[in-house]
């Protein structure tokens, strides 16, 4: 278990798809090991997703736990080949990202989201409901792994803006 | 009535907008529309102000305000005819990548060559990263397709990323 370092924009591998995984195979539940030990490594980072790290496999991890704007957590979550199953109610929110870290940008996304992945080491699926920021999490890691950032989804020219930095 | 244009602009710091806005409010003049911004550590302001004193006496009102605080400032007449109206479909294209000249000239190359009309527009320069962010009117007659299709080989030849979407907002 490593701590990788992340991978900033322009890096070309951000805005590539990855390539879906055998979810059993050693190097993927390694690659999956690394993600979350890089995510717990950079304070206030509730997601990853393998790209960030220079990998183009379909892995990431999330882990909204104690976010003030969470309200379904389901702790740590680690999926290969995650897909979104369904999702509803538009909803636009402010985001920034681990790989564009002086950015941040309203980005429209589903309120509710229902996601469904396989588990690194048993390869059994497993289905998340999720709302709110963790939705809103969900939804930013599997964009990460169809190579696009938040700024391919930003609102509108008014909606991108320099990450404040507080003292 | 005399509409003006006027452009101001220099190093930020507190008070630009008080003392430009109240040199313009002793002369009459009343801010129509106005677009305030930080752009690189300076500070820009373009107003389109209605007043009945002429584009002389606005310059001479500035004068003093824009001497003491360092300020460029631009005056000039705008005709009152309606400018471009809205007969397209509201999209929004983004562009990142590494730092170059011409991203900004190229994408917009090609939106124009469509009849496109940028309503607004917005660059940031963070490290080598450069985003653009621009909201943009396309003709209905338009094939949004083509359109994206000419955008992904624009944004080939300059190594960059380009996503098309419509603005509407219930869309996701």
């Amino acid at each position: 278990m490593t701590v990788r370092e992340v991978v900033l924009a322009p890096e070309r591998v951000l805005s590539r798809p990855s390539a879906d995984v055998d979810p059993c195979d050693p190097s993927v539940v390694g690659l999956a090991a690394d993600l979350v030990a890089t995510m717990y490594a950079h304070p206030g980072c509730v997601g990853l997703a393998a790209p960030q790290v220079g990998d183009g496999r379909r892995v990431f991890c999330l882990d909204v736990t104690g976010h003030p704007k969470a309200r379904t957590s389901a702790g740590l979550v680690v999926l290969a080949n995650p897909e979104l199953v369904s999702g509803e109610g538009p909803k636009v929110g402010r985001e920034g990202c681990q790989s564009v870290p002086d950015l941040t940008g309203d980005v429209a996304r589903f309120r509710r989201v229902v996601v469904r992945g396989a588990v690194p080491g048993t390869g059994e699926l497993r289905t998340y409901e999720a709302d709110a920021f963790e939705a809103r999490a969900f939804q930013h890691e599997l964009d990460h792994l169809a190579g696009m950032l938040f700024l391919d989804r930003v609102a509108g020219a008014h909606a991108i803006f320099p990450r404040k930095r507080y003292l | 009535m005399t509409l003006l244009a006027v452009t101001v602009i220099g190093v930020d710091r507190p008070g630009i907008i008080a003392a430009v806005t109240g040199a313009l409010a002793e002369v009459g003049g009343n801010l129509e529309d106005s677009s305030m911004t930080i752009l690189g550590g300076h500070f820009a302001m373009s107003l389109i102000v209605a007043v009945d004193a002429g584009e002389d006496a606005v310059r001479a009102a500035l004068e003093p305000v824009t001497g003491a605080l360092g300020l460029a400032a631009f005056v000039g007449e705008v005709t009152v005819e309606p400018g471009h109206t809205s007969t397209g479909s509201p999209y929004v294209v983004s562009v990142h990548g590494a730092d170059r000249p011409g991203i900004v000239s190229r994408v917009m190359g090609v939106i124009a060559s469509y009849g496109g009309n940028v309503s607004d527009l917005t660059t940031r320069l963070s490290g080598d990263l450069y985003v653009v962010v621009a909201d943009v009117e396309v003709p209905l007659e338009v094939d949004i397709e083509e359109l994206r299709a000419s955008l992904a080989g624009a944004a080939d030849e300059l190594g960059v990323e380009v996503t098309v979407r419509a603005a509407d907002p219930d869309l996701l």
